[in-house]
Order: C-alpha cells, then structure tokens, then sequence
C-alpha cells in the first residue's frame, strides 16, 4: 500500500511536469518570440484553456503528499521553505497574470508578470529536488538549471506544435537554440544520478533536437514529455529510498486505513480526470492562428 | 515576537484574504450558470449580456481565489509541520479528495468555458459552467470538512504521538461540519448577492435598464433564502457549540461563570434573559458553562495553562457577523418586499444596496474570525496546541520574509483586482458583436 502510494505520487507530480512543463516554456517564450500583442496573445492562448487544470495536478501531488505521508510533506516544505515561498510567488503571478491580460489595459506587465512566474517554479522545482537528492548548492543549481531549459524546450516543442505561422517558425528555431544548453546541461545534471532512466531522459532530449530539426512536430513533443517523464522516473527512485534524510516512507506514511480509503477515491476519480482532461485537449486541438 | 505568533498572522492574514476571493467564486459561478441557463431556456438576449458580464467580474475574481489558495496547500507543511505530521492521516485525506474531485473539475471545465464560446455546443458549453460552479461548492464541502475536524475531531484514534484515522465517513459527515458547510456556503452566496446587488444598484442608478433590474431580483432572492440557510444553519452550530466547544460559546458572550437561565447580551450592558440558555440548548433555564469555569475544568483535564480565547475578538467578532449578516439579508428581504410584482427599484434602495457592498464580506471575516480565534489555543480541540503545532526548524527570519512577502504582494494584488472590477462595471455590458463576417472575427470576448 505504501508502494503503491509512492507510485501514485510520483504520477502525480510526473503529470505535473510533463503538463506544468509546457505552461512554463510558452509563459517564458511567448513575450521573446511574440513581435506584437496579437501574437502574444496567440502565443498565451496555445495554454489558455489549459493551464490552470494542469496545476491541479501540483495540488492534487502535494494533497496526496499531505494525506499518504503527513511527515515527507511537511518535512519537505518546512525545509525548503524559501524556495516554496519564491515558487508560490511565481505561481500567484503567473495565475494573475494570465487571467487579467485580457482584461487590463497595459498587458506588458501581465505579460512580465508570467514570464518571471513561469521562470521562478521552472528553476527553483529542479532545485529543491536535486539539492532534496543530493544536498549540495551546486546540485540545486544544476537541477534548476536542468529543469529551466527542459521546460524551455518542451514549451518551444508545444508552441511549434500548437501554433500557426511566424510564431510556430520562431519557435522551431528557439528549440533548437534552447536544445544547444539544454543537452549539455542534461549531462551534466542526470550524470550525477546515472540510472537508466536518467540516460534514457537525455537520450530522449537529443531525439527531440533531431526530431525538430526535422519538423517533426508531434513527435519532437513525444520525445520532450518523454524525457520529462524519464526524469522524474529517475529522481522518485531515488526518493523512494531516502524521501528526505533521515527518513523512511515506511516512517512517513500514514495508517493502512486512510491508504486504502484513498486508494478507492484514487482508483474511482483519476480515470475520469484523465478523461475529461483529455477531452480539453481534444476540444482545443487545432492550431492556434494570430488572430486578425 | 517569535516564529509563532508570526506564522500565526501569516495564516490569518493568507487565510481570510484567501476567503475574499473564495465566496465570491462559491457564488457567482452558480448565479452565472444561472443567467446562462436563463438565456438558454428563454433565449432572451439580455440573458446573454448578464451572462458576459458577471461572468468577466467572475474570473477577475477567480484568478485571485486560486492563487491565493495555493499558498493555502503548501503553508500547512512549511509552517506547521508538527501539525502537518500530526493530523495529516486524517486532516489530508479531505484535502487530497478536494483536490481529486473538485479542484480538477472547477479548473478543466472553467477553461473549457472560457474558451469553449464557440467551439462547443450550446448545451455542452452550459454544462461546462455547472461543473465548474458545483466543482467549486463541492470544494468548499471537502475543506470545511477539514476544518470542522479540528473543532471537533472525530473518526480517529491517537497512535504513537499521531492521529490515525478509523472511519473516514465519521470525519465527512462531522456533525460541526455537517452545520457547517451549509452555513458557510449559505455565506458565501450572501456574499456574492450582496456584490451582485452593488454592482447592479450602480447601474439601476446611471440608467433604468429593466436588465439590471431582473439581475437584481434574481440576486434579492439568492440573497435572502441564503440568508434563510444561514440563520437556521448558525442556530444549530450555536447547539453544536454548547455541546463541543463550550469555551468558544462562553467566550462569544463575554459569560464568565456557569450560569442557569443565561442571557444573552447584545452588546456590553444590554442582555436578554434566558435567550442564551434558549439558543444554545431550546430551554430557558439551561445552565451554560463560563470561561473562568470552564478554565479550571480544562486545567485539571490536560494541565496548567491558559485555554480561554481572546475574550475581546471573540465577542466582537461574533457581533459584527451577526449583525452585519443580518444587515445584508434584512436588506434583501425589504428589497423583494418593495420591488413586488413589476415595482421599481427606489432610488435610496440602489444606493443603499451600492453602500451595503461591505457588509457581508465584513460579516464573513467576523464569521471566520470567531470561528478560528474562538478554537485557540488549540489547533486541534483537546489534542494539539497551537504552540506545539508549528515547525520546529523554520526560523523567525524565514517567517518574516514570508510573512512580509505575501503582505505585501496580496496588498498590491488587492489594488490591482480592485481597479479592475471597478473599470468593468463600470464598463458596463458589451452589445453583441454583429454575426462574424470573418473566421478570425470569432473570438470569444472572455479570452485573453
């Protein structure tokens, strides 16, 4: 049961930065490769309808967390306490930012306001994570950085994917400037954990570069959320051994009975959130055009 | 100052700014799906104005209630990690179901809404808003369940230091959460009629828009069988006082000493005979407990210390949402009486309504405030101090910084969404665009 759980969080949180991934990148791109509003605004609408379910999947980690290992979580928050303060502040940010751009009458400061809250949350994520496996600054700093320029790529990859015209032509060329800082970087940052799926992470970052570079969109997509799946693979193997110095899962997980009640609402309501989100996806699949 | 009392105004402070935002959501989502739903039978088209208008001011809002409630999730473990690990086998349990089957409907469906304009049908995109707005009530449910089991813990037992929950069902269907939920959420809506009523009276005051006025009506209504809930719903929280939480009671009427046949006092010096005695219990000649009493009682059950509440935020808080609650329904109830069967709304009607704007979000802090200060000094009633709940290793430095990080930015936050919902109603409703000549003509005007 307590595997289990492990398991579910480790979905979670890959959901999250698989969907969350993207949001950052196009949140950071949007205002270097948009010449003008309506750009921007075609830009902003590729995750417009999207981003704040994508969040819930950090909500729904961190409530599972909370509810499945009441002492990983808080031991995990209250640690990195600065880092979380400086994330939530991007997020609130980012939330705002997207949501009044429309609605206020200079959207520039909208428009800085998501670029640093995509900024924030994409560095200090990788992080808290690599200095929560490794404890060292420079880890922290080569995590942040490793997931920074993911998510750069991956959004890069989702705005070529999404969008139509000038913004879909620059955003080809900015993935793969992104792909030159962001291969070596990989190395660099996934060669500290030498697993399997952290090879198998960069050499899936290397085929979306090539796969790009061949206008193979969908499947340069594949391959960036495939690597960001690899990679937090790689890193919740690592927790699930030591979730925090000095602490077990076993030691941190909660009681049998709350387990298997919420592994009943988990195995009830997941398949139907997956669902309906993909439909969102689905509804929303057409390339974005600038609008007129 | 210490770590303490500095994470507990970082609470304070993050929590009733959060619920700002958050009653408004509760509210408006359903009157919006409302005026939708209206323009979907009746295909009027003043219906679909409505719509577009509050449904703008809706997500000015919304976007605040959510950001601000992400820093509700994570708080818990970087301020209160004692707490977190103590209460998390039960306490995150409605948290994670929150987010699982309420959260994620609320936001998927809401984007599917802003965007699904013209991309949905008709009867498709309707369903999108009711998903959201019930996405959001049901929220409110899994929270206050949460929230109503540190009052009043059920459905667990205490293992090695740690609650351990036995009976979820026990911890959802809390009798204090049961009483509630609906009392909160009949608030909520009292809030959202009270803004619907403001922003209406504003526009009944420039021009005489029978629009404005069916708006109005349908908020007078909303607002005064909101009230009707919450009046019945806080007679029977006040019951479930006297039998859980007898030193928050004590403390909300200022009553010292146990007392037969209490009174209940309106104000310092002004007090009605027996009427506490009669509310809390249906009988006039009840003893009801004292703080002073009930403080030796509590000393000798978990030991020396203080247990009484601040006496001076409890009482007051306790008057200020009653009587500001009772202001706003009391307002709606005469608004409805006068405006019967095709009347106009007065002049010195709108006006007030526009003045009254306050009163139920004043109420609704009150309400809160009574409710979380009235808890103290515990976290969870009986079991945890408050003292004892808060994370060992974060230092007074790092809680002042984010303390002042949040003050700071929700402040600047707070003038922005202020500016912004007064420029929009003021704006007014938008007249239908003519039909699309172009496809790049057919953008929703809700987007960005």
């Amino acid at each position: 049961m307590i595997d289990l759980w492990f398991v579910i969080i480790a979905f979670l949180w890959t959901g999250y930065f698989v969907l969350e991934g993207f949001d950052f990148g196009v949140g950071l791109l949007a205002p270097l490769l948009s010449r003008n509003d309506a750009e921007q605004r075609q830009s902003l609408q590729t995750i417009g309808p999207v981003w704040d379910g994508n969040e819930v999947w950090l909500i729904t980690a961190v409530g599972a967390m909370f509810a499945a290992f009441p002492a990983w979580y808080s031991g995990v928050f209250s640690a990195f306490y600065l880092h979380v303060t400086l994330i939530l502040v991007g997020l609130i940010l980012r939330g705002v930012g997207l949501e009044w751009r429309g609605k206020v009458r200079n959207p520039a400061w909208c428009d800085m306001a998501v670029m640093v809250g995509s900024g924030l949350p994409a560095f200090l994520w990788g992080a808290v994570f690599a200095d929560l496996l490794f404890g060292s600054a420079v880890a922290a700093v080569l995590g942040g950085a490793f997931t920074l320029a993911v998510c750069l790529l991956h959004g890069a990859v989702f705005l070529a994917l999404r969008t139509t015209g000038a913004i879909r032509r620059r955003a080809r060329a900015a993935a793969l400037a992104v792909s030159a800082a962001v291969i070596p970087v990989a190395v660099l940052a996934l060669s500290n954990l030498g697993t399997f799926p952290a090879l198998a992470a960069m050499a899936a970052l290397a085929a979306a570069t090539a796969l790009i570079w061949r206008r193979r969109e969908g499947w340069a997509f594949t391959a960036t959320a495939g690597a960001i799946v690899l990679a937090t693979l790689a890193v919740f193997m690592e927790l699930r051994v030591r979730p925090l110095p000095g602490l077990t899962l076993a030691e941190a997980a909660s009681g049998a009975y709350t387990l298997t009640m919420l592994s009943w609402i988990g195995l009830i309501a997941l398949p139907f959130v997956l669902v309906y989100q993909g439909w969102t996806y689905y509804v929303f699949r057409k390339r974005v055009r600038v609008a007129a | 100052m210490d770590a303490l009392d500095l994470a507990r105004w970082q609470f304070g402070v993050t929590t009733v700014y959060h619920f700002l935002f958050v009653p408004l959501t509760i509210g408006l989502g359903i009157f919006v799906a409302g005026l939708q739903t209206a323009w979907h039978r009746t295909g009027k088209e003043h219906y679909l104005k409505l719509t577009k208008f509050f449904g703008k001011l809706f997500l000015i809002n919304f976007a605040m209630g959510v950001v601000t409630g992400i820093v509700q999730e994570f708080q818990f473990g970087m301020n209160w990690s004692e707490y977190s690990t103590f209460v998390g086998d039960v306490f995150g349990a409605p948290l994670a179901m929150e987010a699982l089957l309420a959260f994620f409907m609320e936001s998927t469906f809401l984007g599917l809404w802003i965007f699904g304009w013209d991309r949905l049908p008709k009867r498709v995109h309707l369903a999108c808003i009711w998903a959201a707005a019930i996405g959001s009530n049901l929220s409110a449910y899994f929270i206050l369940a949460a929230n109503a089991w540190m009052k009043h813990p059920v459905g667990y037992e205490v293992v090695d230091g740690k609650a351990r929950m036995t009976d979820l069902w026990a911890v959802l269907t809390n009798s204090t959460a049961l009483a509630q939920v609906p009392h909160v959420v009949g608030a909520a809506f009292i809030v959202a009629g009270g803004f619907v009523l403001a922003v209406c009276g504003y526009w009944m005051l420039r021009r005489n828009a029978p629009m404005w006025r069916s708006a109005a009506r349908a908020a007078l209504v909303m607002t005064a069988v909101a009230g009707a809930v919450v009046a019945g719903t806080g007679d029977m929280s006040g019951k479930l006082l006297y039998e859980q939480q007898p030193m928050k009671l004590a403390a909300a009427e200022g009553l010292q000493h146990d007392t037969a046949g209490a009174g209940f006092s309106v104000v310092p010096g002004i007090e009605i005979p027996n009427v506490l005695s009669f509310l809390a219990t249906n009988d006039l000649n009840a003893t009801v407990q004292g703080t002073e009493d009930l403080q030796q009682r509590f000393e000798q059950q978990f030991g020396p210390g203080d247990y009484r509440p601040d006496p001076t935020v409890v009482f007051w808080s306790f008057r200020v949402m009653i009587g500001f609650g009772m202001a706003t329904v009391g307002l709606s109830v005469l608004g409805l009486w006068l405006t019967r069967r095709r009347r106009e709304f007065p002049r010195w009607l709108s006006r007030a309504l526009v003045a009254a704007l306050p009163l139920p979000l004043l109420a609704m802090i009150a309400g809160w405030l009574l409710s979380e200060i009235g808890r103290q000094p515990w976290t969870v009633a009986g079991e945890l101090l408050t003292a004892a709940s808060v994370s060992p290793g974060v230092s007074l430095t790092e809680v002042a910084i984010s303390l002042a990080v949040f003050t700071l930015l929700y402040g600047a936050l707070a003038v922005a969404e202020a500016v912004l919902l007064t420029r929009h109603v003021r704006q007014g409703v938008t007249e239908p665009e003519p039909a699309p000549l172009a496809e790049q003509r057919r953008e929703p005007s809700l987007m960005y």
